[in-house]
């Protein structure tokens, strides 16, 4: 049957895509690596590139509800946790880079950076906040919490998502073009949230009104 | 030693634009040179002190040990240069639409006589030099630069600027056509920088022309930037097309769009923090570890006094 086989293979593309976008990038930095594309400060470069990825994915990850919502592909939910865990995946990646090349492994330094300065110490925070959820992204941990646990736990992804624009705006010289662009995403995707919110509270108070009425 | 030729460097098969460009000026210009007290310009690869170099002075000019020359493609495509682009590959890809000849630098202010000069008679006969000198970006990254140019403190000599100047203010030229990044209002432009007048005078400070033995790079600020090599690398402004003096402290671009991050005078200096990171430390583009910054980037022996007694925490 075409009708069925349709929706499988718009699956199966998807999944490849989100797969891709997950891991592609280490693939893409090897190559840069070894063809010398990562220019002359390698370093930064990798800093950069690592904290564009874990900020994309992040996005990509709120996008999935939203684009769920409008398009009513349910099956679109498996790529969340995907995305999710990506987006946590190259977020570490990104402080390994910091911590392990750019400084060096030098801890001093490191502490003195996250207490000083103010883009580092919310860089940290967004880390800080999705670790628990990608910990907590494992059925077993769902099952564990129980869902509606696991959904409030998980609106941290927020504060994480805010937390991690505001650290590339900070961190940003001069230039903000990227980081406004990366804050209008986010409150586009956000702003669905609130707008679906709002529309929720709406029905119900409807719904009661309309129960008391009759 | 002032002058030391980088070792891998085969600039003798090349002559220098700057160089070339004075090539008549070369010769009829030595009486002048020896009035003006200047060493005679020699050859790229003659070791010649600093004329006016107290004993000792020169000490620590020489690059560590440890210390190389940077390679010419990491620095010609490694750039902060916003006029072509805020990325830092942008100016090598961008930057080809600069017309650098025919090329003038209006001079005015408190002068003699100001009036616009062609490049090539603003600097014919003066002497041309190879300087190997350290650049420290604000930004935390350095180079290790073979420069060619001329002293500042010549080209000043020349504009014959009046006792009441006390500060020297340089402009970029402004050309969105030619400046892609000048159709952003990333920055304020035209690109301002200045100097305290002693600061321009100090022999430390050139106007260059070429780098890597060739003429430099429209990235690098073809045909005329200024190095400043105790200062943060912002302060070299690229692409001179204005010199004006003045008795009150300039505008410079960088101060005036982030006062709190940039400072007017911009020394490196290793004790005092950008308010994002620290200053101690710099990445040497092409190693791994970072350095420690030195102090007025290695060169505290020769302009120190120059801010004797300032604090430096203030004027930063």
């Amino acid at each position: 049957m075409t009708s069925a086989q349709r929706p499988l293979t718009g699956r199966a593309v998807v999944r490849v895509a989100v797969w891709t976008a997950v891991v592609g990038p280490l693939g893409w930095l090897a190559w840069l690596a070894f063809s010398g594309g990562l220019g002359a400060n390698p370093i930064e470069s990798l800093q950069h590139r690592t904290g564009h990825y874990a900020i994309r994915l992040l996005a990509a990850s709120l996008a999935v509800t939203p684009l769920r919502q409008l398009t009513g592909w349910g099956w679109l939910i498996i790529n969340r946790r995907t995305l999710g865990v990506g987006a946590f995946a190259w977020a570490v990646v990104h402080l390994s880079v910091y911590v392990g090349l750019d400084l060096a492994l030098d801890f001093s330094q490191f502490f003195e950076d996250v207490f000083k300065r103010r883009y580092i110490a919310v860089g940290m925070l967004a880390i800080a906040l999705l670790t628990p959820l990608a910990v907590t992204s494992t059925k077993g941990w769902i099952k564990r919490l129980g869902g509606a646990k696991w959904n409030k736990l998980h609106r941290l992804v927020y504060v994480a998502m805010l937390a991690a624009t505001v650290h590339y705006l900070w961190a940003v010289k001069r230039d903000i073009t990227l980081p406004v662009v990366y804050f209008v995403v986010v409150a586009v995707l956000l702003g669905f949230r609130v707008v679906m919110w709002r529309r929720r509270v709406t029905a119900t108070r409807l719904s009661a009104s309309v129960q008391q009425g009759t | 030693m002032l002058i030391k030729k980088p070792a891998d460097i085969p600039s003798s098969e090349i002559t220098p634009e700057a160089q070339y460009v004075n090539r008549r000026a070369f010769i009829g210009t030595a009486g002048a040179l020896a009035l003006a007290g200047l060493a005679a310009p020699g050859t790229l690869s003659a070791c010649t002190p600093a004329d006016n170099a107290r004993p000792g002075e020169g000490e620590g000019l020489e690059l560590e040990q440890d210390e190389k020359v940077t390679s010419e493609e990491d620095a010609t495509s490694y750039n902060n240069f916003y006029e072509f682009g805020t990325g830092k590959e942008d100016p090598k890809r961008n930057a080809g639409s600069l017309r650098t000849s025919p090329w003038t630098v209006a001079v005015d202010g408190l002068v003699k006589s100001p009036k616009r000069w062609d490049l090539t008679a603003l600097l014919a006969g003066l002497a041309v030099e190879d300087r190997v000198y350290r650049h420290r970006c604000v930004e935390a990254w350095s180079m290790v630069i073979p420069w060619q140019g001329v002293r500042l403190r010549d080209v000043i000599n020349r504009l014959e600027p009046t006792p009441a100047a006390k500060f020297v203010e340089f402009t970029t030229l402004l050309d969105p056509q030619q400046m892609p990044g000048q159709r952003t209002n990333v920055l304020p432009w035209p690109y301002k920088e200045a100097l305290r007048l002693d600061e321009a005078m100090h022999p430390l400070a050139m106007l260059a022309t070429g780098m890597y033995g060739k003429s430099i790079p429209n990235q690098n600020g073809a045909p005329l930037r200024l190095v400043v090599p105790w200062k943060y690398g912002f302060k070299g402004i690229k692409s001179i097309v204005g010199i004006r003096f003045t008795t009150t402290l300039p505008g410079t671009t960088w101060n005036d769009a982030i006062p709190s991050e940039y400072g007017f005078y911009a020394n490196v200096n290793p004790t005092v923090d950008h308010p994002r990171w620290t200053q101690a430390k710099e990445r040497r583009i092409g190693e791994f570890l970072r350095r420690n910054t030195l102090m007025f980037n290695g060169y505290a022996n020769e302009v120190g006094s120059l801010y004797a007694g300032m604090d430096l925490r203030k004027y930063y």
